[in-house]
């Protein structure tokens, strides 16, 4: 049984993440995940309607699927097809996430205390909220740094608005929102199309006109142009010929038709789609839907196609949030192993640590490969890339060392940065595409990918640290042997982490003097890096200097990981300078909150031996109780 | 007494000391960034030999932190006399001699780019041709003889001669210069508006645009905007005097105060040149952004400004030129981008920005001798640095294998060992 522990473990998350290979089963007969691969055009990528939706509800609800009272939860994609094309269904969905009590207040005393609220909640209240977030907006744009002093209130009534925004234009972005049958309305306004332009030509030469069929293309025109300006996603592809980034929103394309005389191929599809989805007709909508599909193979369109499924695939194995689950796992077992020094418990942890590593590393490569980017592009990306780097060097330490220290390393921070990277995710789309000057793929392999091993390397050997003092401090198991053992590796891991972040800095430099003109311009990011670099060699020279020792070095260490996370977070969020790529104000407690653990920590660290659980009862002979490393002769007997 | 000084100079305890006021140092000095701006936090923090700190409501400057080039040159000191002290050659030493030789080569080479670098822009319309650039801070009081058709004669004098005052003299000029007055920053004043003092012009431009003194400004992003009143002085006496700034020649400047004196002085382009003429010559006279003069000149074909489709977020930026240079033969068309710069000359032409509505291209250019020197004293320290940590590691490797090896007793638990191979001196540097 216990030698087959491992085995099973392993076998048990492994078919859990595989499962979520299996596609979605259908709804009520609607192949709704046919319908979340369909490629459209948004913040300047193609990506498929389930990601629109899943990033739509992060950034509405703070979470990708809508809970339902009696009923099973809703996908992001089910919500997002019930408010394109049943907005009467989706209006009493509670998706609007108020937490400031005066917003709930505003809102009416009969529906304070809810955290979720509906549209059809808010209708009432609605202009009240637009009528303050507009004069909220109009003072910032007197005064821009006022942005950054919001009170809570005024970030949730912001965030509120924007959500309520950003909703009512989903609603609008297959049909204007409430048609009945859209099918029809088009093929009237096709037909009205011809009649239209005489009659507008015959009025500007001043002849009498046809005031109906003016009257009915004027109204056409008013009802595309509002939509055009309401409408999200552009779901329009490009028509053989024109440019391959040519898609349009639903309005902007009927506009064109005005000229062009005809509808779109795809408008029509679409208009299928939304007419069968509210009258409840699974085979019409399918089949509008294969039609679809077939005309976008037949048109040019096969890479956008290609594209759109092999993201839905991966939205739908959502590699990281298994890896994450995984990563605890391991972090458990890493734990119960140095209470209890089961071999089968660590052997057990090692093996989902691989598993974890595995997924994790997958998902980096398929988001690579979707990107066409190296790994790291933006903030997300960084997090998730550090968990990744962490993880390899927990491999590596557990496989050398033994002894659970990097099952915990790496499980937490496998865990916490696949956390960290789950709230980044919350501000919107996280395969954004990239400002100018960092569309450079040869300095985001090099310089951006080294730094941040180098931020990965820093966290390990804070975290080894951190396992020392609180092993030592609060309980008897820091033997000697397992001090010893950890100083070595937080040595050797400061040494690796001196090499990589010298070496991304000075690549960094490289980059700034091939793009900017200079080398080094004490930007906030450049010092950021500059810091680490500085902090590693004041902890090997005055390691080197035997004016620290093992103690210290862990104090160091520690501290290490308040310069990374200012390095890596802090400098960001000053707003100022060239990389101020992301300044997320909700990361600012947390990052303060990080800081001060540290500080604790440092306090700990310092304090006189005698007060050390480990140190200060060297006199009796210590009872073997305490979980001591195992000798590798041991394990490799 | 000179065994003590080498051994203050020559002790790892000075390293510590140095690299731990630098994190300081570089703390403070980005955190001040947020307050003074990125250009006055350079000089103040790390262009200096010693931070001031002013308590306010006093004149005082009472220093706290040394500065960026006091640590740097202490730093580089102590390592050049350590390894001079302790100078010996190994091959276990060979990264760490690596490592060291580049830092020294870093930190000279960036003193070299302090001293000698100099940064200037191209401005260029599309469709227009220009041999020169301009700088981004110095200006020069410029006097143009455009008599003849082919050839304009420039003479140039520099601001801080301007600002002194009192009489220009120069064989090149046959007339005198008499600066009545300077001020280092201004700001326009209308003939209706209020301010203690204005400075009026009896030709040109002054007679009707004012200018009033402002204090230096110190920002990163905002140039101070100088304004003089000069009189031109013939042998037969003064012949007018006109006001000149860098508000009539500093872009975007102008085409901002063009916009703003609409209202007032409709049909007037302030950066039209303003003329005079002495013994049947003309002239023109401004002051502007110093010029550097190169031997060829580069017209601006075109300027691309791409966006990603459906956004407002710039894919690329890029500006095709044309350059000719008569001195060796050049003639042919160059495409510049982000990250892709022109290497022309011993200058480096960057995208750097460009004039609104994309009607041209602004073009940084950089002189700087030491550009070479980082990216070989990187290449030397990473060396170094890979060297080390490879050695490290086979030795750990060997001891390893040795262990596991031969399967040593149960008795004592015995731990790989990752000790560096110089932990043994004790505050010894090396």
């Amino acid at each position: 049984m216990k030698k087959w522990l491992p085995l099973i473990a392993v076998a048990i998350f492994a078919c859990s993440f595989l499962g979520g290979f299996q596609a979605p089963k259908r709804k009520d007969g609607f192949d709704l995940a046919g319908f979340g691969r369909l490629p459209v055009l948004l913040d300047g990528r193609i990506q498929p309607l389930d990601s629109v939706a899943r990033n739509s509800l992060l950034s509405i609800r703070g979470k990708s699927t809508v809970t339902v009272s009696n009923e099973p939860t809703l996908s992001a994609l089910e919500w997002l097809v019930d408010a394109m094309a049943r907005p009467e269904e989706a209006d009493k969905l509670k998706i609007f996430r108020i937490q400031h009590p005066d917003l709930e207040g505003l809102l009416g005393t009969d529906k304070i205390g809810l955290e979720y609220y509906s549209f059809n909640d808010l209708t009432n209240q609605f202009e009240s909220i637009s009528e303050q977030a507009r004069k909220l907006s109009q003072s910032e744009q007197a005064d821009p740094s006022s942005v950054k002093l919001r009170t809570p209130f005024q970030k949730d009534l912001m965030h509120l608005f924007n959500s309520v925004q950003l909703y009512s234009r989903l609603k609008s972005s297959l049909e204007p929102e409430g048609t009945r049958d859209f099918a029809r309305e088009l093929k009237v306004y096709e037909s009205s199309i011809g009649p239209g332009r005489i009659a507008l030509g015959q009025s500007e030469e001043g002849k009498a006109a046809n005031q109906e069929d003016l009257q009915r293309i004027a109204a056409f025109f008013k009802r595309y142009t509002t939509l055009s300006e309401l409408a999200y996603p552009m779901i329009i592809p490009p028509l053989t010929g024109q440019s391959r980034q040519d898609w349009r929103n639903i309005g902007a394309d009927l506009m064109e038709t005005l000229r062009s005389g005809q509808i779109h191929p795809a408008a029509t599809d679409y208009a299928a789609m939304a007419d069968a989805y509210h009258s409840n007709n699974p085979a019409q909508f399918n089949q509008a839907l294969a039609s679809y599909r077939v005309w976008l193979q037949e048109n040019e369109l096969y890479p956008a196609l290609k594209k759109g499924s092999h993201e839905f695939f991966f939205n739908q194995i959502d590699p990281f949030s298994n890896s994450m689950v995984i990563y605890v796992a391991a972090l458990l077992l890493g734990c119960a192993f140095w209470i209890n020094l089961s071999e089968p418990v660590r052997r057990t942890g090692f093996a989902l640590l691989i598993l974890a590593f595995v997924i994790h590393t997958l998902g980096l490569g398929f988001r690579m490969y979707l990107e066409g980017r190296p790994p790291v592009t933006n903030l997300y990306s960084s997090a998730i890339f550090i968990g990744w780097g962490a993880c390899l060097f927990g491999i590596f330490l557990e496989r050398i060392f033994k002894g659970g220290i990097g099952l915990v390393v790496a499980g937490f921070i496998g865990f916490a940065t696949l956390i960290i990277a789950h709230h980044l995710a919350l501000s919107g789309d996280t395969m954004e595409m990239l400002q100018a000057v960092l569309d450079t793929n040869l300095w985001l392999a090099t310089h951006v990918v080294v730094v941040t091993s180098g931020y990965a390397s820093m966290f390990v050997a804070g975290i080894l640290a951190i396992i020392y003092i609180l092993r030592g401090f609060f309980t008897r198991s820091l033997t000697s042997d397992i001090a010893k053992t950890l100083a070595r590796m937080v040595y050797g891991i400061v040494c690796f982490a001196t090499l990589f972040s010298f070496v991304g800095t000075i690549l960094g430099g490289i980059w700034a003097d091939q793009s900017w003109g200079r080398f080094w311009g004490w930007d906030p990011k450049e010092n950021g890096a500059l810091l680490i670099v500085l902090w590693n060699a004041l902890i090997l020279h005055a390691r080197w200097g035997g004016m620290i020792k093992e103690r210290g070095l862990m104090a160091m260490a520690v501290f290490g990981n308040i310069i990374t996370s200012f390095s890596w977070f802090g400098v960001n969020m000053l707003g100022i300078g060239l990389h101020s790529y992301g300044f997320m104000d909700k990361a600012f407690p947390w990052l303060v909150g990080f800081d001060v653990s540290q500080v604790v920590l440092l306090a700990f660290a310092l304090m006189p031996l005698r007060y050390w659980a480990s140190f200060k009862t060297s006199s009796p002979p210590a009872p073997p109780a305490g979980p001591s490393l195992p000798a590798p002769s041991a394990i490799a007997t | 007494m000179v065994d003590r000084i080498i051994n203050f100079f020559t002790s790892l305890r000075l390293t510590v000391v140095c690299l731990a006021l630098a994190l300081v140092l570089v703390f403070v000095g980005t955190l001040a960034q947020v307050e003074i701006g990125l250009y006055a936090a350079q000089s103040e923090y790390f262009r200096s030999f010693f931070v001031f700190w002013t308590p306010k409501g006093t004149h005082l400057k009472i220093p706290f932190l040394p500065g960026g080039w006091l640590i740097g040159l202490v730093l580089l000191v102590n390592l050049l006399a350590a390894h001079i002290k302790r100078f010996q050659f190994s091959r276990k030493k060979i990264g760490l001699i690596l490592i060291h030789a580049g830092l020294i080569l870093l930190l000279g080479g960036q003193f070299l780019t302090e001293v000698f670098q100099v940064e200037s822009q191209m401005r260029i319309d599309v469709g227009d041709v220009k041999n020169y650039s301009e700088s981004g801070r110095k200006n020069e009081l410029a006097v143009v003889d455009t008599t003849d058709a082919d050839k304009d004669h420039v003479v140039a004098i520099p601001e801080s001669l301007v600002a002194k005052g009192g009489e220009i003299r120069t064989p090149a000029l046959p007339f005198t210069l008499r600066v009545e007055k300077y001020y280092p920053n201004t700001l326009p004043a209308g003939p209706m508006s209020a301010g203690a003092e204005k400075m009026k012009a009896a030709n040109g431009l002054g007679q009707r645009l004012f200018f009033s003194p402002e204090p230096v400004t110190r920002r990163m992003d905002s140039v101070d905007l100088p304004a003089a009143l000069v009189q031109v002085v013939t042998d037969k006496g003064p012949i007018g005097e006109w006001i000149v700034s860098t508000w009539f020649t500093r872009y975007p400047v102008y085409t901002n105060l063009d916009g703003d004196i609409a209202g007032i002085m409709p049909n007037v382009k302030v950066e039209a040149p303003q003329t005079f003429a002495v013994n049947g010559r003309s002239y023109e006279i401004a002051l502007r952004p110093a010029r550097y003069y190169k031997p060829y000149s580069i017209k601006l074909l075109a300027f691309n400004h791409d966006l990603y489709p459906g956004t407002g977020v710039p894919k690329n930026f890029s500006s095709k030129i044309h350059l000719t240079d008569p001195s060796t033969g050049d003639d042919r068309d160059i495409l510049i981008y982000m990250n892709s710069p022109l290497r022309y000359h011993g200058e480096t032409f960057y995208q750097a920005s460009f004039e609104d509505n994309d009607a041209g291209t602004i073009l940084q250019v950089v002189r700087n001798p030491a550009s070479l020197t980082p990216y070989v004293a990187c290449s030397l320290v990473a060396l170094g640095l890979v060297t080390q940590f490879l050695m490290h590691l086979f030795a750990f490797a060997r001891r390893r294998a040795q262990q596991i090896k031969p399967p040593p007793p149960r008795k004592a638990p015995t731990a790989p060992v990752l000790e560096p191979a110089l932990a043994n001196g004790k505050g010894r540097h090396l």
